[in-house]
């Protein structure tokens, strides 16, 4: 088992040219809600591993309706190239000229596809098992177009634009990653049986791309028969595309089945630039600075983004620390440890119990003990009574001689 | 998530004629919702929204209990005109061979009958319908993605029909 990278090499797509002394220059947007403290897992995980990468810190403040900081944001990225962003909140109390932030983002900069690759982790307790599923949605026309009007009061339009290039351009994309991926099945999904003019268009496209891979089958399904087979039969999907609006309940479907929105990372990718961000792109305000937010969707994006830098070596290293981890058939999902190569394991831990953890100091890479205690939410705890881990105190017992720390954490509920 | 008071009056016999009921707004978009769907349906019990989210949603919660073989719907408009309906296909193939699955049908019918007013006849069907399902005689074939439904539809209402009497 691997996780992949759905990295897609394009001719013309060349990563960003290292700068200084070797080290790549990455834009890093905390956005609201759990976004900060996974941006600083983020920066310490790489300050740990020594990653090439300095972050470029953009903050975007969702309260102000001046759109300086958006923009701030979308120059640092042109000019670096790569980003990793939280999610921004849109506000919902200011007036509708007040255009989402996050999609301010993606259309200027054109990022027109939207990857998130859902794949069962071994060691994850879901109802379905082997599920394998790339979702490419269009992410930047469609519903999102923010074109409303309300003419008569009382009564609001809401244009959906569909267009040929975009969905002749996201339709190539889905095949040329299906080919190089090695998948067999493409399936749009549209509901042109009622917007047989809009999702007809789509599908048409994806129907006169498809000509052109005679060897991956293409077949389409309409989306409220998609989202059935999805909760009954996933195994039978392989890659989705579809338009934008479908694509965010079809991808959150597939996120769900998987085993949440702490699992799966996301990657926007355009012509010129890409930015990796979390699957389900949730701000997670009711989880914000508790540390309880599950940071592996997190973690899995800033693999991609170094896939993407052409730093597979990192990007290994981490992925694999991070399946080892959840495949551990000791550890259940509710307590789960990163162990990296170069030594330093960080617990998060079962709840009520003290566990003794033991910290190899040995490693050249790491000059002072630093303990990231991160906890846990276990997919299969209600939502509706939730059971938060709480670092109480931790002890330090002893250090022995072979240069490790043993560190007693003790945990309550 | 604004917390709300919604006052309904509520026709069945056995409660009062007014009941408070209280309940907190979810404003939720449909994405948070869906994940949260697939991994927690429980938390769910009655969801409102527009027509595209709806069908989604609704198709999604129909494939969560057994598929559109199984679920009942009703379409209820102004001046209690109402019309309900089993929303799978029609299966052309399996027509008039006696292996349908009544039981999407048969459910609408229930809800038609407390549409109606007449919780007793429809208390009598619903119980009937559930215990023949749960009685491990009468085996349901049902595929998914076909939309086609097996069911020894003759035994299957003549144990309905004992249980009704």
């Amino acid at each position: 088992f691997s996780l992949e990278t759905h990295l897609l090499p394009r001719k013309n797509l060349v990563a960003p040219p290292a700068r200084y002394g070797g080290r790549h220059t990455v834009t890093l947007i905390p956005g609201d809600g759990i976004g900060p403290e996974l941006a600083k897992h983020v920066c310490e995980l790489f300050r740990f591993c020594c990653v090439p990468v300095d972050f470029e810190v953009v903050n975007v403040d969702s309260t102000k309706t001046s759109e300086d900081d958006i923009n701030n944001a979308i120059m640092a990225i042109r000019r670096n190239g790569v980003a990793l962003k939280g999610n921004i909140e849109t506000n919902h109390n200011l007036p509708p000229s007040h255009k989402s932030r996050n999609s301010l983002l993606r259309t200027t900069l054109d990022l027109y596809a939207s990857v998130m690759h859902s794949q069962s982790l071994p060691g994850v307790r879901t109802h379905h098992r082997n599920i394998d599923i790339i979702t490419i949605r269009e992410n930047t026309e469609g519903e999102y177009s923010s074109l409303e009007h309300e003419s008569v009061p009382g009564v609001v339009e809401c244009l959906k634009i569909i267009t040929r290039t975009k969905s002749l351009r996201i339709a190539d994309y889905a095949f040329r990653t299906a080919r190089e991926k090695g998948r067999r099945r493409v399936t749009a999904i549209h509901k042109a049986n009622i917007m047989s003019l809009g999702d007809g268009l789509f599908l048409e496209c994806c129907k006169e791309v498809a000509s052109g891979y005679p060897e991956i089958t293409f077949n389409s399904m309409i989306v409220d028969n998609t989202t059935m087979q999805l909760v009954s039969r996933p195994q039978q999907f392989d890659v989705m595309v579809m338009p934008n609006l479908y694509g965010n309940v079809v991808s959150n479907v597939c996120a769900g089945l998987v085993g949440g929105p702490g699992l799966v990372p996301g990657a926007n990718y355009g012509e010129n630039y890409a930015v990796f961000e979390t699957g389900t792109r949730n701000t997670g305000k009711s989880i914000a600075n508790r540390n309880t937010a599950n940071p592996t969707a997190m973690l899995l994006a800033s693999c991609l983004l170094l896939d993407h830098l052409k730093l597979h070596g990192y990007a290994s290293m981490i992925r694999k620390a991070i399946l080892s981890t959840i495949t551990d058939s000791q550890v259940r999902f509710d307590q789960c440890y990163m162990q990296f190569v170069g030594g330093i394991q960080l617990l998060l831990l079962r709840p009520a119990l003290y566990f003794d953890i033991t910290l190899n100091m040995s490693s050249p890479l790491c000059s002072s003990c630093t303990l990231l205690i991160w906890e846990v939410r276990a997919p299969h705890l209600k939502w509706s009574s939730p059971s938060w881990m709480q670092s109480r105190a931790v002890d330090l017992a002893h250090r022995d001689t072979r240069n490790q720390m043993t560190v007693r954490l003790h945990l309550s509920l | 998530m604004n917390a709300d008071v919604c006052v309904q009056r509520t026709r069945h016999p056995s409660r009062s004629s007014m009941a408070l009921i209280l309940f907190r707004a979810f404003l939720t978009c449909p994405d948070a919702c869906v994940f949260q769907m697939v991994q927690d349906p429980t938390q769910f019990d009655v969801l409102v929204m527009p027509n595209l989210y709806g069908d989604i949603l609704s198709d999604l919660c129909a494939g969560l209990i057994g598929g559109l073989g199984v679920t009942p719907s009703g379409n209820i408009g102004a001046n209690g005109v109402a019309i309900f309906e089993s929303v799978h296909g029609t299966a052309p193939d399996i027509a008039g061979m006696d292996l349908a699955n009544p039981t999407a049908l048969l459910l609408s019918a229930v809800m038609m009958l407390r549409h109606m007013g007449l919780h007793d006849h429809a208390d009598k069907i619903q119980t009937a319908c559930f215990d023949t399902i749960r009685d491990k005689k009468v085996r349901l074939k049902s595929l998914l993605g076909g939309l086609q439904y097996f069911c020894s539809f003759k035994s299957k209402f003549q144990t309905m029909k004992a249980a009704c009497l």
